[in-house]
């Protein structure tokens, strides 16, 4: 293994070049038309165009992809997050093509990409699952109502092919059901081609924790610890950290143990995450396996000194990473990270576009990290995600890590673009958050602090 | 009163949800614009009837954009 093609782009795509160089690989870059001037095209050996901006015309057919894998002579693909990252054909056509896929085997991703079999694999492996009904398909909604009533109100209505909040309705009443189920089915089906949801009881106040796993492909694995996200927008985290402040060792350790027994069940390949969401009574159930490098391993990066991109490749190169013992990992200090996305809090999130006339980002180094995939001068375009940056800060405890964020933010300059610093500070500077009060509803249950003039 | 709805960001059309006669209520959303892979609905401010529409799925739209009109 000696040339990497990297089907993604923006940051993820220059954090995968510098693993890559670290370990003596060549790079390949695919890009848009959009993107012909990128960041990660420039940083790559070799940059191969695979068609228009929109994604689905570029990022996302995997035939572009594996021919521009083919054409430049690579001999491994590395997904990213996003895109084609947990897109089970593409993943077996990539090994059908004689190259190595670097992720967990396609059979895996199909697994957790399914919402409703994952959560029985995860019941199987003795993982806590939340309460939740058998899969209703499209006008076929027969046995609805007492469906509802035995999982019981507040509910969520999920779509079984969604994933990061999309395809995701909360009922509060058992005669809003049926309505909510048929908008997310049609809503399902024309975004996902599947239109199946499933109901799950809704854990009010939860906070949302998840495991960094490992897996080396023969039945063994070990765990990073834990990150929390629950500081989120519209389902989508924004500040994530580790170690979640204030969790009970044992709870934390019962997580750790429940994440390998499934990781450890599944055989599972490379690096993924299991998600938690923990009840204020400390209970704690799965949500979802993530079959990929997560936007937040830097958090994980921090605190152990492990580059878990490295490991993928190493692991994907047959060096034998399975000698990793887990007694030889340990989390140090505090670790926080912060997304820097191009859009306007104050208008509900509002995505925005626009040119970088002033971009610069706080200096790297003693604690502070900053993965971006983007220059001064560079267009952010309305094409692909609005997250542009991702600033993370480490210090012995979490209070140092705080601080430093709030001065690498102050530091962080962009002009051109509305982005969402401003809004960061006010969350880090929260009572509630610098009480370690966090809940995936923090962002609303505080809106009158945090969106004030 | 009539009302001119405009884009709120630069995106694609993903979906338009009235056609040119229908009455909407003040809250109706009227369309989806997808940008940076978010979701921006847009809604009625005002109850009235699709007098004409401007946009159509899939098109790329600027921000300030007319897209329909209540009358």
């Amino acid at each position: 293994m000696k040339k990497i093609l990297i089907a993604n782009r923006g940051e993820i795509a220059c954090r995968i070049i510098r693993s890559c160089r670290a370990l003596g690989l060549k790079t390949v870059a695919v890009y848009s038309e959009a993107d012909a001037n990128a960041k990660h095209v420039d940083e790559a050996d070799e940059a191969i165009a695979i068609g228009p901006a929109a994604a689905k015309e570029s990022y996302l057919v995997a035939d572009k992809v594996l021919a521009a894998a083919n054409e430049a002579g690579a001999d491994a693909v590395h997904p990213g997050y996003g895109f084609l990252a947990e897109n089970e054909g593409f993943a077996r056509a990539v090994a059908e093509a004689g190259m190595i896929w670097i992720g967990p085997r396609p059979e895996t991703i199909a697994d957790m990409g399914d919402k409703e079999r994952a959560r029985l694999l995860a019941h199987g492996a003795g993982v806590p699952i939340v309460p939740g009904s058998p899969r209703f398909m499209v006008n076929d909604n027969a046995g609805l109502e007492a469906a509802g009533d035995e999982v019981g109100f507040p509910l969520l209505v999920k779509a079984t092919a969604g994933g990061g909040g999309i395809g995701m309705k909360r009922v509060d009443a058992a005669e809003d059901l049926l309505a909510t189920v048929e908008t997310t089915q049609n809503m399902a089906e024309k975004a996902f081609g599947d239109g199946a949801v499933y109901l799950e009881k809704l854990i009010d106040q939860p906070r949302h924790i998840e495991i960094q796993v490992f897996g080396f492909g023969d039945g063994g694995a070990v765990h990073f610890f834990e990150r929390e996200c629950s500081i989120q927008r519209r389902f989508q985290k924004i500040i994530e950290e580790s170690p979640a402040p204030g969790l009970k060792r044992e709870i934390r350790d019962a997580m750790a143990t429940a994440a390998l027994a499934l990781t450890k069940q599944e055989r599972y390949r490379g690096a993924g995450t299991i998600e938690f969401i923990l009840a204020p009574d400390g209970q704690f159930f799965f949500l979802e396996m993530n079959t990929r490098i997560q936007v937040e391993h830097p958090v994980t990066e921090m605190t152990t000194g492990e580059d878990l991109v490295g490991l993928q490749l190493r692991l994907a190169r047959g060096e034998e990473v399975s000698k990793l013992q887990q007694d030889s990992i340990a989390s140090h200090g505090h670790a926080i990270e912060c997304r820097i996305y191009a859009e306007n809090p104050a208008k509900n999130f509002l995505p925005s576009p626009g040119p970088l006339d002033v971009y610069s980002p706080p200096s790297q180094g003693g604690g502070i990290r900053v993965d971006t995939g983007v220059r001064q001068g560079d267009q952010v375009t309305y094409f692909y995600d609005p997250m542009i940056a991702k600033l993370i800060t480490h210090g012995v405890e979490r209070d140092v890590a705080i601080e430093k964020m709030l001065a690498a933010l102050d530091d962080f300059r962009i002009e051109g673009i509305v982005t969402n610093i401003p809004f960061l500070k006010r969350v880090l500077t929260h009572p509630a958050y610098l009480g370690g009060r966090t809940h995936t509803g923090f962002v609303d249950e505080h809106k009158d602090d945090l969106f004030k003039e | 009163m009539a009302e001119q709805v405009m884009t709120q960001a630069p995106g694609n059309v993903w979906k338009v949800l009235v056609k040119e006669g229908d009455s909407v209520a003040a809250g109706d959303t009227l369309f989806i614009l997808e940008v940076m892979k978010t979701e921006v609905p847009h809604e009625a401010e005002s109850a009235g009837t699709v007098t004409k529409l401007h946009i159509a799925e899939e098109d790329a739209v600027d921000v300030g954009q007319l897209a329909l009109e209540i009358g």
